[in-house]
């Protein structure tokens, strides 16, 4: 190994002169010792010096800069090697100065509000564009692109069967064990039952599929159309006179808005047969008195309720997922956060519906 | 500074691969392959597509684990190590890769940095932004980018930032993956002149791998072919077009190779230095994205 950077001063503080191996391995201190380096001396000598390399190289040029003296006993690639380093002395120009902190979050807090509002319209706006193209089909059926329609149904209905069927099982079971815990407490697990049929019909068969599907087919719609977006496969599309509206959205829109409900009284249905075990095996109510109990406590318009929700959920589902996906510009990472903000999006809205339809439902008498 | 110039010989092998094999799934890339690239030269790689030019790449920066063979980096073998024997000789190379794989989250300067912030911890953040800015500087970049996120340059401008992070460490050896691809004929010209005049300062050793004539004419002391699984053969580009090997014929013989080989010819006849203020002068009138004063974005 060679020796360290170093430098000492010769001839009573006239020369700098520096030895050693100026490279950046092989610095260690010396920059701090040449910062608090209180002499002025006449000229730089590098001779001893034993390799260099652009930091060394730099470091003398920034001395002989500032100091405004020479360098001598440099050897042919030395001289080159600073020359070149002079050449490139120009500081980056500096970024524009910080904002103070409370302006920057009003600013922020502006720009979230703007951005949420254009998200909002556009949302809608897109909307608009796929109900167009949705009619467009309609008036010509032979426009119906049935592969991707059938491929779309698989994958977003029946590959989602197992996680879901797994997922509202294990809930159904859940709601038996905390319901009829609290019930003991007034002799009255009997109402389990009540408690487990109309949850999951009403409401949690759909809304845990919402989410389920969300998670699912909605991040994979956003993902999968932004990345057809960066690779040009849509502009590719519209040069060969394929609507990309017809040939991708509609399809997943279609797929998402048939099978949510279908998904949905699958889920209630398992998370019955989950909350029926339970009672079984805990609360000793076999499973036939299970049954003939929730066709006495159960009105039909709970399932009516979870039905009529389910569709919307899934367009809004879709729609949010396909957008995002069209916005995707510029680079990978736009794949990334606009699958997110699909999701979320996605779950956000379908809750808050979730919320206008129970007080919609509440008052027109279906309780 | 740079070692002493001296006659390639055995003991100036600076990547040594013996009888590398690789193969994903039933598809044979490389079989029984060597090759040797000497100290202080610039070797181009070339071969068809899909010959695997950027997986050799790869296998010699250990990013790909061969089936079997033999690679040796300044004279240590590299394949499957991760000890500190094995990083500070990864301190010692620096690679471009094709789309410049600059940190997103990042800045410009602050991409220079990260090198030089993991091996040399110590080192003062001044002196540091001081080591970005002359880098950002040597690779051409105007001043205004070194604060520039990767998403804010042009193609060309990231692959000179991926450059001046590659070469933060001050390598002694350099491997590029097709830097001249996609760039316009006057920036690729540009950007060869930047190599060969890094190489001749800082005593670099460079792999290039490129499809781009005019840069193997212009830059490359030795090309290697790759064609059925292995280098076919290495040498000057006068020494290749005496082999007897259909595809180097129709490579270096066809219509774009004798363009490149006039081209070439050309810019020997006439002054370097010349050469690249004429280029400086072009890229700068066309406003293009190495322009001084131009504010890309």
């Amino acid at each position: 190994m060679s020796a360290p950077a170093d430098f000492d001063l010769a001839d009573n503080g006239k020369t700098l002169r520096f030895s050693g191996s100026l490279t950046l391995a092989r610095l260690g201190d010396m920059p701090q010792h040449l910062d608090d380096l209180e002499a002025s001396p006449d000229r730089i000598d590098i001779a001893p010096v034993e390799r260099m390399d652009t930091v060394g190289a730099w470091l003398i040029h920034r001395i002989a800069r500032d100091h405004d003296i020479p360098v001598e006993g440099a050897n042919g690639d030395q001289a080159n090697l600073l020359e070149q380093i002079a050449a490139a002395d120009q500081p980056l120009k500096e970024p524009p100065a910080a904002v103070p902190s409370l302006q920057r979050v009003l600013n922020q807090m502006g720009e979230a509000t703007i951005r949420a509002g254009v998200t909002l319209v556009g949302l809608v706006g897109f909307f608009g564009a796929v109900l167009i193209d949705l009619f467009a089909v309609l008036r010509h059926p032979r426009r119906i692109r049935w592969n991707a329609l059938v491929r779309q149904f698989e994958v977003v209905g029946v590959d989602a069967l197992g996680i879901i069927g797994l997922m509202s099982f294990l809930i159904g079971i859940v709601i038996a064990q905390q319901g009829a815990i609290q019930l003991r407490q007034f002799g009255a697990e009997v109402f389990t039952i009540n408690l487990v049929g109309r949850l999951t019909l009403r409401e949690l068969g759909v809304l845990m599929t919402a989410i389920m599907v969300a998670g699912r087919s909605g991040s994979a719609f956003a993902a999968q159309l932004g990345s057809m977006k960066l690779a040009e496969e849509v502009d590719a599309m519209r040069t060969i006179g394929v609507s990309p509206m017809q040939a991708l959205v509609l399809p997943r829109v279609v797929a998402a808005f048939c099978m949510m409900p279908m998904l949905s009284f699958y889920s209630a249905m398992v998370g019955l047969v989950g909350g029926g075990l339970f009672c079984w095996f805990s609360l000793d109510i076999p499973p036939i008195t299970f049954v003939s109990r929730i066709r006495e406590v159960v009105p039909m318009t709970d399932l009516w309720q979870g039905l009529l929700k389910a569709p919307v959920f899934g367009l809004i589902i879709a729609i949010a997922g396909c957008f995002q996906g069209m916005q995707v510009e510029g680079n990978a990472e736009a794949v990334g956060l606009r699958t997110t903000a699909a999701v979320v999006q996605s779950i956000f809205l379908v809750i808050v519906l979730d919320a206008f339809f129970a007080v919609f439902f509440a008052s027109i008498g279906w309780i | 500074m740079t070692p002493p110039r001296k006659a390639p010989g055995a003991d100036d092998v600076v990547i040594c691969v013996r009888g590398l094999t690789n193969r994903f799934g039933d598809q044979l890339v490389h079989e029984n392959l060597d090759l040797d690239v000497h100290r202080g030269e610039i070797l181009g790689v070339v071969g068809g597509s899909g010959t695997g030019k950027s997986v050799l790449m790869r296998s010699i920066i250990g990013l790909q684990t061969p089936e079997s063979g033999e690679v040796q980096v300044f004279g240590e073998s590299m394949i499957g190590r991760e000890d500190v024997d094995a990083r500070n000789i990864r301190a010692r190379w620096g690679v471009l890769f094709q789309g410049g794989a600059l940190f997103s989250t990042l800045t410009v300067a602050e991409n220079v940095q990260v090198p030089i912030r993991e091996y040399f911890p110590r080192i003062e953040q001044a002196l540091l932004e001081e080591i970005a800015a002359y880098k950002v500087t040597m690779t051409g970049l105007p001043p205004e980018a070194g604060h520039k996120f990767p998403s804010e340059l042009s193609g060309g401008m990231r692959k000179r930032a991926g450059l001046a992070r590659s070469l933060a460490l001050d390598p002694e050896l350099l491997f590029l993956d097709e830097p001249t691809a996609g760039l316009d004929p006057i920036g690729a010209a540009a950007f060869d002149d930047l190599i060969k005049s890094l190489k001749e300062t800082l005593g670099l050793t460079v792999f290039l791998i490129t499809h781009d004539l005019d840069t193997l004419h212009a830059i490359c002391d030795r090309v290697a072919v790759l064609a059925d699984k292995h280098v076919v053969a290495v040498g000057t580009i006068p020494e290749l077009l005496a082999l007897d090997h259909p595809w180097i014929q129709e490579y270096f013989n066809g219509p774009r190779g004798r363009a490149a080989q006039d081209a070439a010819d050309r810019e020997a006849g006439a002054d370097p230095l010349e050469n690249m203020k004429r280029r400086q002068a072009a890229l700068e009138a066309a406003g293009g994205d190495t322009a001084p004063d131009k504010d890309a974005g």
